[in-house]
């Protein structure tokens, strides 16, 4: 019986295609309770390491033999030697290589459509963290939007198609997790374009997303329109891609909606998100399909791994859409919030370029859920 | 306060820092008081959590420079 890692891209596919997965969490009961892994056929245990020091004889019981069984723990340590006194009862058992902290920094990438002049627009989904980037591909040109710090990923992808990063863009000053846009810009010598009314704090240059500015991707027509749409944030900026895509930043969800607070005005902005998504949005064309910069939960993920839904089908089918009394509506975005993401304030500074921590200290920061919407 | 053992796990990682004091913890009495020494940033909740797991008590930890240092009454 051996220890065999299994990669986070391998938990990921797992995940994506519904395969059964049995997960011995070895973290604290409180790691476990904040953020797991997530799927749907996935069935865990929590048993903390220091509670199995002693031997793990009275867990083997409850471990299935009809399924792969994933010992996951914070970095892998302890997951290791867990696996190892598994075997040694004769069971064989997966660790998570690199815990937790590589499931929180996989990136999948799923392409999502061809564009009008052949081109192409990809999705790349952070599983662990529910963190949705996008990269718009046309005649030898890329942009990127809603970059995560994992900056290499996305440079090494344009790098296998062959294509030049021109254009990265944030859709909003970002608060549960750290930006790699500048990164990016600074590495292929592109633009970085972040929203003015979020950017009044940032002590980097940027250049200026002005509602209704045209960015051009490749020498053809493949343009990414920017739209003004508040709430989120005050700034918070939708894209329009090829006339077929909306990208939706923080403010419209699949399956829930922006909250207004994590930049500390929800009071103040309400009605900003209000009017972005119950008059902006909804003189937009309803065969748009809405591609957000998260997901909350795994049934918001299509069976190919994508992300994805008909704004009109949102339109009747998402909840914070259909609120029709606004003082409900108010109470909804501004009432009962979740816990705000872990780190967030100095998350946002990290955004701005006033902190500038160190790699391990921004992996410590951005551990956890997103938590950017309200259901 | 007095205390009757230390333990040294600094650049130790997960899941050694608390493998290693429960080894020391059990040489020990009821009442008595370990301090350990940690680097690993994990080991903070993991330390805390497997002191209340364990019955003892963790009466207070600080950090000074990147040195997490613990102090746990045996329970």
């Amino acid at each position: 019986m051996g220890v065999t890692p299994m990669t986070a891209s391998e938990v990921a596919k797992k995940v994506v295609r519904k395969e059964p997965l049995f997960i011995l969490d070895v973290r604290n009961e409180d790691a476990f309770a904040d953020w797991k892994i997530e799927g749907e056929n996935v069935e865990y245990l929590n048993i903390p390491y220091f509670d199995l020091l002693d031997g793990v004889e009275e867990i083997l019981e409850s471990l299935p033999t009809d399924r792969d069984v994933l010992v996951v723990c914070a970095k892998e340590g302890s997951s290791i030697m867990v696996a190892e006194m598994l075997a040694e009862e004769g069971r064989s058992a997966h660790y998570l290589a690199g815990g937790m902290k590589a499931w929180s920094e996989h990136l999948e990438p799923v392409k999502i459509g061809d564009l009008k002049d052949g081109g192409e627009l990809y999705q790349f989904v952070r599983l662990g963290k529910g963190c949705l980037s996008y990269m718009v591909v046309s005649n030898g040109e890329a942009a990127i939007i809603d970059a995560t710090r994992m900056t290499d990923v996305f440079i090494n992808f344009a790098k296998t198609l062959g294509v030049k990063i021109t254009n990265v863009l944030d859709t909003h000053l970002h608060a549960d997790h750290i930006s790699g846009g500048r990164k990016i810009a600074e590495a292929v010598g592109g633009a970085y374009w972040l929203p003015p009314k979020d950017a009044e704090e940032v002590i980097f240059a940027y250049e200026a997303l002005e509602d209704g500015r045209t960015l051009k991707v490749g020498d053809t027509t493949i343009a990414i329109q920017a739209l003004y749409s508040p709430g989120h944030t005050i700034g918070s900026t939708s894209f329009i891609v090829d006339e077929a895509y909306l990208l939706s930043g923080d403010i419209l969800f699949i399956d829930s909606i922006g909250r207004p607070d994590l930049a500390g005005l929800a009071e103040d902005w309400v009605g900003d998100l209000r009017q972005t998504l119950y008059s902006r949005y909804r003189n937009l064309a309803e065969e748009l399909i809405v591609l957000p910069a998260h997901f909350m939960i795994m049934e918001e993920v299509n069976d190919d791994g994508s992300v994805s839904e008909k704004l009109g089908t949102l339109l009747v089918e998402n909840h914070g859409l259909n609120i029709e009394d606004e003082a409900e509506f108010r109470q909804l975005v501004t009432g009962d919030l979740p816990p705000q993401p872990n780190a967030y304030q100095e998350i946002r500074e990290v955004n701005m370029g006033k902190l500038n921590p160190d790699e391990e200290t921004q992996r410590e920061m951005e551990i956890g859920p997103n938590r950017c919407a309200v259901r | 306060m007095n205390i009757d053992q230390t333990l040294d796990a600094k650049g130790m990682a997960c899941p050694m820092p608390v493998v290693r004091a429960r080894k020391v913890m059990k040489e020990m009495e009821a009442g008595q008081v370990l301090e350990i020494e940690a680097t690993d940033k994990g080991s903070v909740a993991d330390l805390a959590a497997w002191s209340k797991s364990g019955g003892h008590e963790l009466i207070e930890h600080t950090e000074n420079a990147g040195v997490f240092t613990f102090l746990i009454r045996k329970g």
